[in-house]
């Protein structure tokens, strides 16, 4: 694929204690055969460690997938971490087990998407192509 | 302060969203790419070793860095790793996933980690490699660590870039015949035995050993997963660094670097250029290639020359 048209750096990971990384590795391998360029963290890592991550890889978008009910403590965690690293901008997508309830808290905290589970493939890769690619204008514009 | 001057002081401060940003501005080869590779520090860059880690995919290489970086930092030395995996020659994505083996070092501000995607290339580098291992010694990292993807006999461009190059190989690649083949273990400075504690490694030390009769090279054994030689490694690594720095080995192999970076960009863009040329032609391509070869050099070289003089 040619530099115009990359589809960008992500990160996929997954915060917690939560062990379950079957999704987190299908959206990874996925958004690899869609183009983009995965940084695949593994499972069971700080907000803190994700967010240094995302800021150290310059990414585009950041994915995490969470399964253990802990998204309203650790997500938002997160965000934290990465506006105090002035990295607040980059994009934040959730996906796994999130009660409709909580999407519009998440929201709320900063999240720009929320995708439960039975999403289509597509749906995602189309997300994560809007997202990733609003944000890499944005940085061009003020480059 | 203009822009790129803000930039150049974030990069000597070691802010991590700085360095994180000027390594993407490079990779994408975007217009303040030669801004920063201008104003770097040329004194950091040369007081800083690069070191290549390569070797067959699934040998150790991650996790062997993850254990020099925690040896390192005992020491009280900032590390930069730049950690390349292969671009998808299907879809040009890729999974950078060396870091998973790293991420005990994630929140440490004495780390500084880059994966990237080698974007096509072959070789076993990506092109903005040296340049973020440069921008990495310019935010005070000493050592920069450069881990290749998992290479085999020909990926040789690390040789192009590191001041020492550490092959580590693990037992069960093959026999004593694979150790005495011709290729990127003729080069490396260092082989590793990791997986030491697997059965076969004495056996390949032995191999590889007698391979190496005769040349400077070292052999050394290493279990990463259980920490086990690496403060030998470490040892081995800083005296050959020593020795090359005191020799002027070190200074005459820096100056070569530029030339190889020149050459591999050039072809690289060549590459391209006859890519399209090849694609554009509309009938079917029959006969010899080795003359086909020289009338598509041909014709580039003439197109080149022409829109030039335009």
């Amino acid at each position: 694929m040619e530099a115009g048209q990359r589809r960008g750096r992500v990160l996929i990971g997954k915060v917690g204690l939560d062990g379950h990384d079957r999704g987190a590795k299908f959206i990874a391998r996925s958004l690899r055969d869609d183009g983009f360029e995965v940084i695949y963290t593994g499972i069971r890592h700080t907000p803190e460690e994700i967010a240094s991550v995302a800021v150290q890889e310059d990414v585009d978008a950041i994915g995490i997938s969470l399964l253990s009910g802990a998204h309203n403590e650790l997500i938002p965690a997160m965000i934290h971490a990465l506006c105090q690293a002035d990295a607040g901008d980059i994009p934040v997508i959730v996906g796994g087990a999130i009660p409709q309830e909580d999407i519009s808290y998440l929201k709320d905290k900063g999240v720009c998407e929320v995708l439960t589970t039975g999403t289509p493939t597509q749906t995602i890769l189309d997300v994560f192509r809007m997202v990733a690619n609003e944000y890499r204008q944005k940085k061009h514009t003020y480059e | 302060m203009n822009e790129i001057d803000g930039i150049l002081k974030g990069i000597r401060e070691g802010n991590p969203r700085t360095i994180g940003r000027a390594i993407s501005a490079i990779e994408e080869g975007n217009h303040r790419a030669a801004a920063i590779l201008q104003g770097i520090n040329e004194g950091c860059v040369l007081a800083a070793t690069i070191l290549g880690i390569t070797g067959p995919p699934g040998a150790g290489k991650s996790t062997l860095i993850n254990q020099l970086i925690s040896h390192y930092r005992i020491h009280g030395k900032r590390v930069g790793i730049v950690a390349i995996d292969p671009s998808s020659p299907v879809s040009g994505g890729a999974i950078l996933g060396d870091r998973i083996r790293m991420m005990r070092h994630a929140t440490d501000p004495g780390v500084i980690i880059r994966s990237m995607s080698t974007r096509g290339r072959v070789g076993g580098l990506c092109a903005a490699a040296g340049s973020a291992a440069k921008i990495m010694a310019c935010s005070g990292c000493n050592p920069v660590i450069i881990e290749t993807v998992g290479v085999g006999h020909l990926e040789i461009d690390i040789v192009g870039l590191a001041d020492i190059v550490v092959f580590v190989l693990a037992p069960g690649f093959g026999d004593d015949v694979q150790a005495m083949k011709a290729g990127l273990i003729e080069m490396a400075d260092v082989l590793v035995v990791n997986k030491a504690d697997h059965a076969g490694a004495d056996a390949l030390i032995v191999d590889l050993k007698y391979a190496t009769q005769g040349r400077d090279c070292q052999v050394c054994s290493t279990s990463a997963t259980e920490s086990r030689g690496i403060e030998d490694l470490a040892n081995i690594i800083g005296n050959i660094a020593q020795r090359k720095r005191q020799t002027g080995q070190f200074i005459q192999k820096r100056e070569k670097m530029l030339e190889s970076e020149i050459l591999h960009r050039a072809v690289e863009l060549m590459r391209t250029k006859l890519k399209d040329r090849l694609m554009a032609q509309e009938e079917q391509i029959i006969g010899d290639p080795q003359d086909i070869v020289r009338k598509l050099l041909e014709e580039v070289c003439v197109t080149q020359l022409e829109s030039k003089k335009r």
